[in-house]
Order: C-alpha cells, then sequence, then structure tokens
C-alpha cells in the first residue's frame, strides 16, 4: 500500500527501491522503497525489529542489500562502507554516540579535519572553531574538557554538530532524543529546522509520537521488514499510525489507550515497604525522601540531571550517600550496598541497560538467573533443573523472544533485553521495585507490555518508584509523584494533581538552587514550591520555552547542577554535610 | 558509477566458518598436528615419548587453569611465574618435615600471594596488569632472599615421586593436571562461584549492580591462580629434584597466557574455557616437542609459535558480521 509520490525523480536526494536484506536466511528487508526529498524531515518508524536499522544502515552503507537498488542525488550508488556514504553526505548520528569520550570536545567535533598551521594542528583555533559551532546548538561547555565528562545530552549534540559540519545533504538521526531533556529536545527542533532551510533532508527515527508531529513532514512506517505506509505527517491521525506499527486493528489500540497502564492501584495502608529520609548524596541529592507502601507506583520526575537515577541509586547503595536513611517496611538498613537491598527485598532496574545491565556475551539464562544465583544453589553448586525452572517460567511469563535460554543476550532485541532485566529482578520475589526509565529505547509492543506488567505488579502488591522522561508514562503509570529540581523533592504530587500540567508548573516554578528561599530548610522551600505551583500555573518560563541558553549556567547537559548552585547560591553549600 | 547489484563473497558462510573456527579450532588443530606427528615419526607415539611431554605439559597446564579463570575476569597474573620460583625456594626449607608439609606450605605462600594480588585488584583497583607486575617483581625477590642464587638438589623421596612417578602409566603430575582441570570446569559451569566469575568479566558493573560479591570472587581468582602455580612449582621442583628459583617458572605466565589464549578464551573476559584450554597447552607443548625433534632451529620454532598465536588471537576476536 505504499502510495505514489507525484514529484519528478530528480527531487529526490535518496531513492531506495525494492530493496532486499537478510541474514541468515532471515528476511529483515522485503522489497523496500523509501524516498526523500532534500529539506524534508522524514519520520521512520516502526516497532523494533521491523528494519528501520536495518534500512538506515542499507542507505549508509554499512550493510550491502541483497537486491534493489540505491539511487543518491539522481545516480546509482552502491556505498562500499559508512566513510563512502559520508563523503558524499549522508552523516549518521546512532542512538549510542560513536565518538571518543577521553578525547576533548573540540577533538572530537574536528575528529578526522582538523585546522592546521605548520602542519601541526592549532589547537587555539580548533577550540574557538568548536566552541562557536557549539553554541549555535545551545551547547556551552568548556571545548577542552573531555567529551566523556558532558551529559549523553551534550555529547549528543556535539555527534550532531560534527554530523552537520561534514557538509551533510541527508541527516540520518536514530533515536535522536532518547537521552534529551525537554530543554535539549527543543534546541535540536530548531537546529532540525535550521537544516531543513539549508535543504538538508533529515531521516528521523524514534519511538515518541509526541516528536513525529512536532517536527516531521512526512513519515515511513515499516512492519516485518516492509513498508506499510508512506505519506504525510499531517492528518495522520495517531491511533492510526499506532495501528499501522502494530498491525492491529484500530478499536483494539483505541480502547487500550496510548500507554497500557490501567487506573489507580489500590495502596495498602500501614508500614510503607520503603521509607527512604533525608537521602544526601554530595553534589547530586540533597535531602529527598520518598515512601512507598506496597501495591503503588510512585512516581519520579522532573528534568535530566535532577538526581532521579540518582536518588534511586542511593536507594539501593548503588550510590555511596553522605546521609540518609532506609528503612524496608520498618526495619533500617544498615549496611548499604545492592548485596544488602536486594536481600532486603529491594531491587532496581538501572537506567543504562548496556553498561549497567546485561551481561552481553553471557545467555539468557545466566543474564535472568544472575542474582538469584545463591538461592539456586546448594553447598555452592547450582541447581541447573531449579535454574532452568525459573528461567522457563519467566521467559514465559515475560514472552521473551528468544531462540531459547542459550541465546546470547546481546543477539536480542532492546524490549527483550529489558525484560530480561525485569526477569532478573523479578525472580528475587522482591518487595520494592525501582525502574529507572524501563521503557526507554524499546519498540511500542514491548513498551505497552512493560507498563502493563508494572501495573500487574503494584496490583499484586509490589511497592514500584518510577522514573521515566516520557512524561505520559509518568502520568498514567503513577499514583503520586515525587517531583525532583536539582536534587531536591521540590512538589508532591497527589490524586487529581497528577497531571502533566502540575507536573510542569512544578518544574518552572520551584527553583530552591536558585535560592528563591534562603533561608528555608529544604522542606520549607518544597512547601513553599508546592504552594508557589498554584498561584503561578501556567505561566510559561524560560525553563521550558527557551531554546538558546541566555546565560552561561543554562549551560545544556550540564551534569553538575551543583556547579551552578555553587556559583549562585547559598542554600545548596548550607546543605552539604560537613 | 558503481554498478548495483551484488554478487560479492558469501558473508554469511564466512561467519559460519569463523564461529567453528572460533569453537572447535583448537581442537581440530590438535588432532591434525597429532596426526602429522605421527605420520613424520612413529616414534612420537612411543610410551617414552608420550610420557615426557605429559611430564612437560603438565606444570603449564596447571598454571594455564589459574590463568583462564584470572582471564575469565577480564583480568591476567603476570606473577604466577615468580610463584613457582617462590614455592621452589620453600619447598627445601619444610622438606625436612616431610613432602606433603612442605607442598602445604608451598599451597600457603600461593594462596597469601593471590591475596595480595586480588586485593589490589578488587580493593585499590589497580590494574591486573599492573598489580600481578609488581608481585612478579616483588615475588622473584622474595624467592632469591629466601634461596640465594644457587640451585639446591632435593632429594626427598615423597616430592621425588611426586615429580617423577607414574600410574596407569600416566605420570602423576598430568593426572594430578587432569583432576584439577575437571575440577576447574566444573567449578566454572556448576557453581555459584564461577557464574559470578564470569558475570563480572563479562560487565563488572552490571554484576555489582546485581549485589554480586564482585571483590571477594576477584579475590578468590587470584588466590586459585597462586594456589595452582605454587603446586605446579612443588611439581617442577620434584621433577628435576632440584630447588632452582633463579630459573624455574621463568616465562612461564606467558606460556600459560599463551595456552589461554590459543585455547580460545577471549582476553576481554566473560568466558572461561577450560577444555580449550586443556588442549592449548598441549598443542603448544606438542608443536615446539614436534619441531625440536625434527631439528628445527630454536628461533624457527620460535617464529612458529609467535604466528600461532597471532592467528589464535586473530580468529578469536568477534567480527560485526551481524
Amino acid at each position: 500500500m505504499v502510495q505514489q509520490d507525484p514529484a519528478p525523480r530528480s527531487d529526490w536526494i535518496v531513492e531506495v527501491a525494492g530493496v532486499d536484506k537478510s541474514f541468515a536466511g532471515v528476511h529483515a528487508l522485503r522489497g523496500v522503497d523509501f524516498r526523500l526529498r532534500p529539506g524534508e524531515v522524514h519520520a521512520l518508524i516502526g516497532e523494533n525489529g521491523a528494519g528501520k536499522s536495518t534500512l538506515i544502515k542499507v542507505m549508509t552503507g554499512v550493510y550491502r542489500p541483497d537486491a534493489g537498488r540505491i539511487r543518491f542525488a539522481g545516480e546509482d550508488r552502491a556505498f562500499r562502507n559508512p566513510l563512502e556514504a559520508q563523503a558524499a553526505g549522508i552523516s549518521t548520528i546512532y542512538q549510542e554516540v560513536n565518538l571518543v569520550p577521553l578525547m576533548s570536545v573540540a577533538r572530537n567535533l574536528c575528529l578526522g579535519r582538523e585546522p592546521r598551521r605548520f602542519g601541526l594542528v592549532d589547537v587555539r583555533a580548533m577550540n574557538r572553531l568548536a566552541a562557536e559551532a557549539l553554541k549555535r546548538y545551545g551547547v556551552d561547555v568548556d571545548v577542552t574538557r573531555p567529551l566523556g565528562s558532558l551529559g549523553l545530552g551534550a555529547q549528543q549534540m556535539v555527534a550532531l554538530a560534527r554530523a552537520v559540519q561534514i557538509d551533510a545533504r541527508v541527516v540520518v538521526m536514530d533515536e535522536p532524543t532518547s537521552s534529551l531533556e525537554p530543554r535539549e529536545v527543543e534546541t535540536l527542533f530548531s537546529v532540525i529546522r535550521d537544516l531543513k532551510r539549508q535543504g538538508i533532508a533529515v531521516v528521523y527515527v524514534s519511538h515518541r509520537l509526541d516528536e513525529l508531529y512536532a517536527i516531521c513532514d512526512r513519515v515511513t512506517v515499516m512492519r516485518d521488514g516492509a513498508v506499510v505506509h508512506t505519506g504525510e505527517m499531517a492528518g495522520l491521525e495517531r491511533l492510526r499510525l499506532i495501528s499501522l506499527m502494530l498491525g492491529r486493528e484500530m478499536s483494539t489500540v483505541r480502547a487500550k489507550g496510548a500507554t497500557a497502564f490501567g487506573g489507580e492501584h489500590e495502596r495498602r495502608e500501614g508500614v510503607p515497604a520503603l521509607r527512604a529520609t533525608g537521602l544526601t548524596v554530595r553534589h547530586r541529592v540533597h535531602g529527598v525522601d520518598v515512601d512507598i507502601h506496597r501495591g503503588e507506583v510512585v512516581g519520579l520526575g522532573g528534568l535530566l540531571g535532577a538526581g532521579r537515577s540518582e536518588t534511586a541509586k542511593a536507594i539501593t547503595g548503588a550510590l555511596a550517600t553522605d546521609g540518609g536513611a532506609v528503612e524496608v517496611e520498618g526495619t533500617e538498613l544498615a549496611r548499604r550496598s545492592p548485596a544488602a537491598a536486594i536481600k532486603a527485598g529491594v531491587v532496581m532496574l538501572a537506567e543504562d541497560r548496556k553498561t549497567e545491565g546485561i551481561l552481553p556475551n553471557l545467555s539468557v539464562r545466566e543474564n535472568i538467573s544472575l542474582a538469584l544465583l545463591p538461592r539456586l544453589a546448594r553447598a555452592g553448586v547450582v541447581s541447573q533443573a531449579k535454574q532452568d525452572e525459573v528461567v522457563r517460567f519467566f521467559m514465559e511469563r515475560l514472552r521473551i523472544k528468544a531462540s531459547g535460554p542459550d541465546q546470547k543476550v546481546s543477539d536480542l532485541s532492546g524490549g527483550n533485553q529489558q525484560k530480561v532485566l525485569l526477569a532478573r529482578w523479578l525472580c528475587l520475589d522482591p518487595k520494592v521495585l525501582l525502574l529507572d526509565e524501563p521503557t526507554r529505547g524499546i519498540d511500542v509492543g514491548a513498551k505497552a507490555e512493560v507498563q502493563a506488567l508494572i501495573d500487574e505488579l503494584a496490583e499484586q502488591g509490589l511497592g514500584v518508584l518510577l522514573i521515566s522522561s516520557d512524561l505520559e508514562e509518568l502520568i498514567e503509570g503513577s499514583d503520586r509523584i515525587v517531583v525532583l529540581k536539582d536534587g531536591r523533592a521540590v512538589g508532591h504530587l497527589e490524586g487529581d494533581d497528577v497531571s502533566e500540567q502540575a507536573v510542569l508548573d512544578t518544574l518552572a516554578t520551584a527553583d530552591p538552587a536558585d535560592g528563591a528561599e534562603p533561608t528555608g530548610d529544604d522542606a520549607q522551600a518544597s512547601e513553599d514550591a508546592g504552594s508557589a505551583v498554584r498561584a503561578e500555573a501556567a505561566v510559561p518560563t524560560e525553563a521550558t520555552e527557551a531554546t538558546e541558553p541566555t546565560e552561561p549556567t543554562e549551560a545544556v547537559g550540564d551534569e553538575h547542577p551543583q556547579d551552578r548552585s555553587r556559583s549562585a547560591g547559598h542554600a545548596v553549600t548550607k546543605e552539604e554535610p560537613r | 558509477m558503481t554498478p548495483t547489484t551484488w554478487a560479492g563473497p558469501d558473508l554469511l558462510d564466512r561467519a559460519r566458518l569463523t564461529r567453528l573456527l572460533q569453537a572447535y579450532g583448537v581442537y581440530a588443530a590438535l588432532v591434525v598436528l597429532f596426526v602429522v606427528a605421527a605420520v613424520l615419526d612413529s616414534s612420537f607415539l612411543s610410551a617414552g615419548n608420550v610420557r615426557i611431554q605429559l611430564f612437560q605439559v603438565a606444570p603449564t597446564l596447571m598454571v594455564a587453569l589459574g590463568m583462564a579463570l584470572v582471564i575469565g575476569t577480564e583480568g591476567v597474573d603476570l606473577s604466577v611465574g615468580a610463584m613457582i620460583a617462590l614455592a621452589a625456594s620453600v619447598v627445601p626449607l619444610y622438606v625436612g618435615y616431610g613432602a606433603p608439609l612442605a607442598v602445604l606450605v608451598a599451597l600457603v605462600f600461593g594462596a597469601v600471594s593471590g591475596a595480595v594480588g586480588g586485593t589490589m585488584v578488587a580493593f585499590a583497583r589497580i590494574q591486573p596488569i599492573v598489580a600481578t607486575l609488581s608481585l612478579m617483581i616483588g615475588l622473584r625477590g622474595v624467592a632469591e632472599l629466601i634461596n640465594g642464587n644457587s640451585a639446591k638438589p632435593v632429594m626427598n623421596s615423597g616430592l621425588l615421586s611426586l615429580g617423577s612417578d607414574g600410574f596407569a602409566g600416566v605420570p602423576l603430575m598430568a593426572w594430578i593436571a587432569g583432576v584439577c582441570a575437571v575440577l576447574t570446569a566444573l567449578l566454572v559451569r556448576r557453581t555459584t562461584f564461577g557464574r559470578q566469575l564470569v558475570a563480572i568479566g563479562d560487565n563488572r558493573q552490571a554484576s555489582k549492580l546485581a549485589g554480586l560479591p564482585v571483590r571477594r570472587v576477584l579475590v578468590t581468582v587470584y588466590v586459585l591462580s597462586g594456589v595452582l602455580a605454587a603446586f605446579a612449582g612443588a611439581m617442577i621442583v620434584g621433577h628435576g629434584a632440584e630447588a632452582d628459583p633463579a630459573h624455574q617458572g621463568l616465562n612461564m605466565e606467558l606460556n600459560a597466557i599463551t595456552a589461554v589464549v590459543v585455547g580460545g578464551t577471549p582476553l576481554t573476559g566473560g568466558r572461561v574455557r577450560v577444555l580449550g584450554t586443556v588442549a592449548g597447552a598441549l598443542f603448544m607443548q606438542l608443536i615446539t616437542a614436534v619441531l625440536t625433534q625434527h631439528n628445527v632451529h630454536t628461533s624457527y620454532t620460535q617464529l612458529v609459535e609467535a604466528a600461532i598465536i597471532c592467528f589464535a588471537v586473530y580468529a578469536s576476536q568477534e567480527r560485526g558480521t551481524r
């Protein structure tokens, strides 16, 4: 059902026609047609495994198609490797930033194209060029710092700046916003609009539908290796888009809603399953209190760098704390370490699946049973029967799609990897589950499954802490929300207050780190902030609107909000222990 | 510009070939070598020659087993050669109390030095190569302090029989190394410790977050490596009937690493191939022996060994062919 586009041939910058590609007999692409106009932003969407990445890799020379042809700027081209594609003007920004973390920002930006003077790299000119280039992307950082010291968002901007600088005619963005905070997304969008004006075509891959509607002109939907729809973005109903991706009937999608969360849960009163008080991590978290009862989902809201992940990590002891206590069902944890937390029944699904989650070279079986091993063993010898039983149960229960328990986990799709990690924690039979971005970077189908699972677990009496940058997910998934900003809890939303507007307002108005309440202690500050929400609601503020930093302290991706507070404020320094 | 239809080389078959090579290459190479050697020289299969080969490979294998465990955690233990020297210097001191006690003391020394290395790696987070390099230098120093520079003859009958007796026609040393290999394989495959070891080698941060006793496992791995090396040292002393710390165990760490690498265990951790290590140790032993027996000059033998190591590492690399 590919629609014919009327534009004449020469109008396409990229034409992919009838491309097939299979791996080990499995068709990844089947007769795919894809065309790109100069100056358009073209959304490429589909579930994981639909063939988006393969298509991109075929276009950019990573893979060679088994059949079909690719035309670039009206000429038949067969890129033999990514370098050739890059030289021709196709730049790709991958989900994971492909730069050198230990080299300086400027060096990364100019890698391979350093300005030279007397045959040597002209470092000063390079730094100046880099700083100028980055300023256009709303990144104001010291370009001599190693890239790895920047936040992920800022790193992505560097990657983008680098990609565009190579005289790109086509820029491919593979989930560019998955690690950006809203403000950075705005900056990215303004950069994309700028690219459009220059006639550069953008292929935009994302799971976030809001973004597609905000920035994309046309859309191509893929499913099971084939293109199922190509057309204008405007006028395409959201539900229709979802049903195209999932291959489900519209009515089913409509009935289930955009997320798979059900209604509110029944909170079990009494001693909270988890009570964290006065959590403090130097420079990151300043006296945060969180209560989680059995049977409820508590959301942790806030922007990137607000201290959400750090709070979760501080609870489990994965991050050393400088103060605060954690009680599990009324008993204070004496030792603070992931092992102690797990023993007490508190487990955390870490944000970074790759570095903190999966054991890439090991099997699904080993990955699931990792933390359970001691309980599966007698005298140190693992009972394989018991291990198989647990693994089989959870693979079925979470519908993990793998060829079997022996498949290497890195061969699975992102969604299935995430399910494997969930299985790792659920098989421990925990009391409290801390979920840090549980649906990031996984496809729509798996996302819905994970959300439904969270719901189900809460209903069964698990206490859940949900961290999500996807506001819709946070709102629909949580019964209560604690809003963090600059490492402080600035708002507690309950009942009808659990709404998008309330979260945004809290974020926009509460400003403890800038010393709005120089004399107040934490409790005072957050209370005042909370009341301020209601007073100043719906006033658009810089935090959500700004597309360009107006002052150096607004640096995008600044990982260390304390730098800011130290220079600007008093409240924070007072807070630091000893 | 260029035509757009592709009929390039069949990448899939190449990928499968690489995988087969990674999985079974070392065994196939061992079989081929064995057949070639037997055809070239009928005395290769004689009981005497087989015994000699087993005597020589046993200590290397013992050390290589410990090395495989350490490499599985993404580390390396350079101190094993020096540990052999230390064991050689300690054994004569206690051999008067009987061979068992002398060996036991050597093993304790091995455990202690392994614990020192492991502590440096696990707690001080010094890179394994640096930690065990310093340990290697230090242990050689200690061995020389204890023993002096000269070789000492060892006449204890217990030690001598450990080094040269046989059981069912196979040297005792080979039996011991074989049992150690089986135990190591069981340790890696079946025990909590073994699975945790591999997990830590694959992703230390994730293992830590999963509540694994990362430090304890790391220290234990280095202790095991030290103990196995010390045992190998005692066997070498018994076999040679002398304790010569200045020369015994020289380059043993490198031979052990070679055996592990040729056996297909990746240096990047997350995988321990025990059977492969056994095959790797045997292969390196036999190739050297065959070349030497056919009067190939030592320099050429070394060149061949170097080529084999390069090839093994090349073949074990996982290339992105997906």
